[in-house]
């Protein structure tokens, strides 16, 4: 195999690391051109599947401000689900607030955290919910995905009234909201999750439907 | 070796899966419905056929000391680029893939046909080994995929607009309703049963294929006799 032989055998080391140090950088070059054609492609594709997420949690009100630009943040351990700040977007109709899409999480699903973007309008209704992050079990959790079920619609239109509060759970606790076969704390965990974010915005809707920068 | 031979080790007689046992993790791990299967198959089919082209043309003059490390550097390099490329024109495939996409690097499927196959060989023969043995890892994804998603959701091929980036609902067929499933085929135990059942009806069939020509060979030794 190595034709070599003759080679002086203190300078096999050397080339040796050189071979590796040009094939690291050729390497390296190579990705960093494929990073510089696809970056901007993978930014827009990020900003877009997030605008039509947003978009899809309003359920179809009309607004004409940039929700990626009309951000709060805000941090409330006890009815947002963690301690960590969150994003509220706002959507505008001709400088009007019209929307507030809030970004609270659900502690105890059945496998961690869920992460919710729930959308309220000014009056308090829910316009969407959507599941954004979950790790509950395929097949059985996971139908608060709406990609797996329509379960997480039954939201719509719903709001602090309606249901009464105490019929703000699942029906095996007495509630409105359907169960899965064989899965009851994912669902118990996200009606909570979403009560407690209409909750929120009772509370607080004055500042979180404030112009922006106040 | 003939072009036959490669085409036969990769899909049947050492397929990757089947028989080396290369690259189980992410075989059992996104093997949850057909889409998703197809993807990582095509992802590491492409990978393969970069870094066997890679090793075929660098295997011969570079020192035995660095070779691995050139080849897991180079590997490493595929894997990232077919990633950012993948996010770039087919967001929806790179999502539903997740950490199984850059995992692709820790596939030793990749490195040991890079090391112990297309090294040695002509370019030619190093890609026609890449497809071969992408293809055979592919299958049998895409079956261990099939399955599971049928018998744990009742639907063939429901995911596979993310393939396409379309819409998800409309797409594959739906057998039964997905309430009836058998949970377990989408779970990690049901994927090493199936997985195991397919290495049995494999290595069964092999038996018989053994065993039939040696019934068979005392047979014909004894009529030439006669």
């Amino acid at each position: 195999m190595d034709t070599n032989g003759a080679e002086p055998v203190r300078r096999r080391p050397l080339r040796a690391a050189l071979l590796l140090a040009a094939a690291a950088v050729v390497t390296v070059g190579v990705v960093a051109i494929v990073n510089d054609l696809a970056r901007p492609r993978i930014e827009a594709n990020e900003r877009a599947q997030r605008v039509a997420q947003l978009a899809e949690v309003l359920g179809g009100t009309r607004y004409d401000n940039d929700l990626l630009q009309d951000v709060v943040t805000v941090r409330d351990a006890e009815r947002l689900g963690t301690d960590e700040p969150l994003p509220v977007y706002r959507a505008r109709q001709a400088g009007q607030a019209v929307a507030a899409i809030l970004t609270v999480v659900a502690p105890d699903g059945y496998a961690g955290s869920i992460r919710l973007l729930v959308g309220i309008d000014a009056d308090g209704h829910l316009l969407g919910v959507r599941v954004v992050a979950h790790r509950e079990t395929p097949g059985l959790g996971d139908a608060i995905d709406e990609r797996k079920s329509d379960w997480i619609d039954a939201f719509k239109g719903r709001s602090l009234g309606d249901p009464a509060l105490e019929r703000w759970r699942v029906k095996k606790d007495g509630g409105d909201f359907d169960q899965f076969t064989g899965a009851t704390v994912t669902p118990r965990a996200v009606v909570r999750a979403i009560l407690n974010a209409l909750l929120y915005f009772e509370a607080n809707s004055a500042t979180l439907l404030a112009a922006s920068g106040s | 070796m003939p072009a036959r031979d490669i085409f036969r080790n990769g899909l049947d007689a050492q397929n990757p899966a089947l028989v080396q046992l290369l690259g189980l993790c992410p075989l059992l791990a996104v093997s949850t419905s057909a889409g998703s299967a197809l993807g990582l198959g095509l992802a590491t089919l492409a990978v393969l056929v970069a870094s066997n082209l890679i090793a075929s043309v660098l295997g011969r003059w570079l020192l035995p000391e660095i070779r691995l490390a050139v080849f897991v550097l180079t590997i490493a390099g595929a894997v990232t680029a077919v990633e950012l490329s993948m996010a770039a024109w087919w967001p929806g495939l790179h999502d539903s893939l997740g950490i199984f996409l850059p995992l692709i690097v820790t596939n030793c499927l990749v490195l040991a046909r890079a090391e112990a196959f297309a090294s040695r060989q002509p370019v030619g023969a190093a890609l026609l080994d890449a497809v071969a043995m992408g293809l055979g890892f592919l299958l049998v994804l895409l079956a261990l995929g099939s399955a599971r998603e049928l018998l744990g959701r009742g639907s063939l091929g429901a995911d596979l607009g993310l393939l396409l980036g379309g819409d998800v609902a409309g797409s594959g067929v739906r057998i039964f309703g997905a309430g009836h499933g058998f949970l377990l085929a989408l779970l990690p135990p049901g994927a090493f049963v199936l997985l195991g059942l397919m290495l049995a009806a494999r290595n069964w069939r092999r038996q018989e294929k053994h065993s039939a020509t040696r019934d068979a060979a005392p047979a014909v030794a004894g009529r030439a006799a006669t």
